[in-house]
């Protein structure tokens, strides 16, 4: 096999729900922390214990961080797979197993190379308790992959140092299964394998982090204070994240009270109402979701959009259509919300490409929501969300005021002369509108999914309907400038 | 039919506590059908806030979609409405309530509106025990896509068609009561001495408070045969009591007497005076309230009256533990936490 480095795809075959995930990341933590672009990626069933998962790691010098064809090492640690592993490793390439059981010799190739390592057994000698021999197993492999990728050995031990701080005999713990088998590796292999790392700065301040949670912590900065959402894969973490960040910045240390309201509600119907029913009420919510969710979300999105209230969806997309593949990434759901809804309903859609802009466009899509008073769909999927990527840091300009958009205070309402709820005053498209509980007696009027007029008053009249329909594509235009510019991303090989 | 109303105000007409006459109470003109019974239950909301002196732009009113779900539009013309989408006016009130804490909602629904299309997300309202008055205006048909069945049609019940009703009808009340609801009263539109009186203890009463109002639809409900006619539900009404709502009079010690009469005390002090009508029926008890329902149908009674209240659970945002600002009023400086955090954020994603 040629001689590369930094440019390589490591495959780990995992039985769900066996504690490899860590132990995984905790390789791919290293390599970016010595400084090399890497991509890890879950590829993992719809089930929560017993089926097959894989986690694929990409290091590309080059940054190059899309999947490709071809496995330069397969690390199966599953019975299950294995049939299907050998086959998936590159001609050249390397088979990494379990040896305490012998490989079945339908599983020899004789174009790979194989590395036994007893995994099992070694850890069955080292540890007493089960659930440790069963977890130590897999730093076990990550100590023989160090060896023989090169990779820096102290880096994994800061890690492991972090991961488990306060723990000491945690630490001890992972700390001699690393060291097993690093030292098995040296004794048995040649090392280091003809690909393999080598520091470098690529780095710089990057961060590795999943969208979902940038997502969660886009909201929280952003300043959505209610969150309604039904569990979905891929979406569920936007609201884990959410709480988690919520939990740490929003309780009022001297009362315990919360300046959060998160409910899980008993379907996504329900969760668009609430942000629909807490955004008109001047509080900025949200919600996240996948396909089906947005599905079921079609009749709330059209009455936002032609009452005019602000709202905002996070679509972690999924592959369809119907239940489809749940864990798997697609960008189905792009036709659906651009125009969810009956009639002439038009969406304006975010769609990040990285966590930084996962955090910035949904703290961004709170102002817009609030600003265009209409629904913001902040579009990624189950790769972006789910995924831990490379990202530019998140960054805050303190002092940052949160857009409102076009609200009438009290003092403001004594000073107009006749409300109009959906009057276009600044020629914008974009009607000024007032929170209820404002004024005793004036900008009081009423939401209706009908036809109005200016005035909010229900009106079925042919010229009011078209004079309405015209301001919401007037707003459309004036929605055009103030989303991001798109970018195009080229490769420079290609340009003329 | 509508046109607008007169804006001449009485000089001598009666103001509240706060110096609003009933006028500032009303709504525009209704469009619903003379004699419908939604206008009757629109008119008791007018009664009861103007005699609670309410501010009314402190009241939202949220509904679902149908005649009863127009309401909102005919009472309370200085507050804020939201006539949503059909069945899920509890999800917006929902939001609404979480946005503010600070003012009052009143949920309006159809019999439609909430035993069918709304049935998922009545039923978790109630669970989540959302401070809000929660109105179904209960005629047993569709009215405004023109009478059809509803499931709170009674089983047997005749429509103007001739058609009788094969299936089992939903009882709102009883469901209310079973899945948690705090307050759970049901009324005849036509008793307006009754009504007023509950949707005051309603509105008072912090935590999910349901009225299921008998309301005939009289243009495709209201013939002989049906059970909720203006005649059948005349016939066959029966109240548990007959009540009187006393706001917040603290020298009153809340207890009850002997006899027939006693007194429950709301959270903030205030007092549901109650007359007991009914015999074996404490409307502290579940049991027993579920049980008098229960009776009642059996005798093809309509209990009516205040059927159950517990004042001690405590509401979603108790729950939630939501600061004691609204949340609506937060701002950056509440809710950004900002750049310092965020660089110790980045470093732990490193
Ligand atoms: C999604 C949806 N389906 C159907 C309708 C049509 N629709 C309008 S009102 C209504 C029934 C209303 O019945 P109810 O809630 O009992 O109100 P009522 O008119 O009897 O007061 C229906 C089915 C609708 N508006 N939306
Ligand atoms: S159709 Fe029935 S419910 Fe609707 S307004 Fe007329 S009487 Fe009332
Ligand atoms: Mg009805």
């Amino acid at each position: 096999m040629k001689k590369a480095i930094n440019d390589f795809i490591v495959r780990f075959a995992n039985v769900n729900g066996t504690g490899s995930a860590s132990a995984n990341f905790l390789f791919a933590k290293t390599i970016f922390r010595m400084g090399i672009p890497v991509t890890p990626k879950n590829i993992f069933p719809s089930n929560i214990q017993g089926l097959p998962t894989w986690y694929e790691v990409r290091v590309s010098e080059k940054g190059y961080l899309g999947r490709r064809e071809g496995i330069d090492l397969m690390v199966c640690v599953n019975p299950q797979s294995m049939a299907q592993d050998v086959k998936n490793v590159k001609s050249g390439g390397y088979f990494m197993y379990d040896s305490t059981k012998k490989l079945p010799a339908e599983y020899l190739r004789d174009d790979i190379h194989y590395l036994g390592v007893p995994m099992m057994e070694m850890s069955n000698e080292a540890f007493s308790d089960p659930r440790k021999r069963q977890l130590l197993k897999n730093i076990i492999y990550v100590g023989a992959l160090a060896k023989l990728l090169n990779m820096e050995v102290e880096a994994i031990k800061v890690l492991i140092g972090e991961q488990f701080e306060g723990k000491a005999q945690l630490i001890d713990a992972n700390m001699k299964a690393l060291q097993l088998g690093l030292d098995y590796a040296a004794k048995h292999f040649d090392f280091p394998l003809p690909f393999h790392l080598e520091k470098r700065d690529l780095i710089v301040d990057k961060i590795l982090v999943d969208g979902n949670t940038a997502c969660g912590l886009g909201a929280v900065y952003g300043g959505a204070t209610v969150m309604a959402w039904y569990p979905i894969t891929p979406s569920t973490s936007v609201a884990e994240a959410f709480e988690h960040y919520c939990k740490m910045f929003r309780i009022d240390p001297d009362t315990g009270e919360h300046k959060y309201a998160i409910i899980q509600a008993e379907d996504e119907l329900a969760a668009m109402g609430m942000v629909i029913g807490a955004s008109w009420n001047g509080a900025r919510a949200f919600t996240a979701t996948s396909g089906p969710g947005v599905s079921l979300m079609n009749e709330f999105l059209g009455l936002a959009y032609f009452a005019e209230v602000p709202a905002v969806l996070v679509d972690v997309q999924r592959a369809g259509p119907s239940t489809g593949m749940p864990t798997r990434t697609q960008q189905p759901d792009l036709l659906l919300a651009a125009y969810a809804s009956h009639g002439d309903t038009k969406h304006v859609l975010l769609l990040p490409a990285s966590p930084k802009e996962c955090f910035d466009y949904t703290a961004l899509s709170l102002d817009l929501a609030e600003r265009l008073q209409t629904p913001i769909m902040v579009m990624t999927d189950l790769d972006l969300g789910m995924n831990d990527h490379i990202s530019e840091p998140f960054h805050w300009e303190d002092g940052r005021q949160y857009d409102r958009g076009k609200v009438l205070s009290a003092e403001e309402l004594e000073h107009v002369g006749k409300f109009g709820r959906y009057l276009d005053v600044d020629g914008d498209g974009i009607p000024y509108r007032t929170y209820p509980g404002t004024h005793p007696t004036k900008g009081a009027f009423f939401t209706r999914g009908t036809s109005k007029d200016e005035y909010a008053a229900y009106t079925e009249d042919g010229a009011a309907y078209k004079r309405n329909m015209d301001r919401l594509l007037k707003k459309w235009d004036t929605a055009k400038s103030l989303v991001p510019k798109a970018q195009l991303y080229q490769e420079k090989t290609n340009q003329k | 039919m509508s046109y607008l109303k007169p804006l001449f105000k009485h000089p001598r007409l009666p103001k509240n506590k706060l110096g609003y006459t009933l006028k500032e109470y009303e709504g525009s003109l209704s469009t619903l059908c003379a004699g419908c019974g939604h206008d009757s239950i629109s008119a008791a909301i007018v009664q009861a806030c103007y005699e609670m002196a309410v501010e009314p732009h402190k009241v939202a009113k949220i509904s679902g979609i149908g005649c009863s779900s127009k309401t909102p539009t005919y009472f309370l013309g200085n507050s804020h409405g939201f006539n949503s989408v059909h069945g899920r006016m509890p999800s917006v009130a929902t939001g609404a309530s979480m946005a503010n804490k600070d003012m009052q909602y009143f949920g309006v629904s159809g019999d439609g509106d909430s035993a069918s299309i709304g049935m998922g997300q009545f039923v978790h309202v109630i669970r989540r025990n959302l401070n809000m008055v929660y109105i179904v205006m209960n005629n047993g048909c569709y009215g405004l896509t023109k009478g059809q069945d509803s499931a709170t049609a009674d089983q047997g019940s005749k429509s103007k068609a001739g058609s009788i009703n094969p299936f089992q009808a939903i009882d709102l009340a009883s469901m209310a009561i079973e899945l948690g609801a705090s307050f759970v009263a049901q009324s005849f539109s036509g008793d307006k001495q009754q009504l007023v009186p509950l949707i005051k203890a309603a509105m008072q009463h912090k935590g999910f408070a349901f009225l299921n109002v008998i309301s005939p639809c009289v243009t495709f409900n209201n013939n002989p045969g049906s059970t909720k006619s203006y005649d059948y539900v005349r016939e066959h009404i029966e109240a548990t009591s007959t009540l009187d709502f006393v706001p917040e009079m603290p020298e009153i010690k809340a207890s009850y007497e002997s006899g027939k009469s006693s007194r429950i005390a709301l959270h903030d002090g205030s007092l549901i005076q109650l007359n007991k009508l009914a015999t074996d029926w404490d409307p502290e008890n579940r049991i027993s309230a579920v049980n008098a329902l229960q009776q009642a149908r059996a005798k093809q009674e309509i209990l009516t009256g205040l059927l159950y209240v517990n004042s001690e659970w405590k509401d979603l945002h108790g729950v939630l533990n939501t600061y004691h600002k609204p949340l609506n009023r937060l701002d950056e400086s509440d809710l950004c936490p900002g750049e310092e955090n965020l660089l110790s954020i980045n470093a732990g994603y490193r």
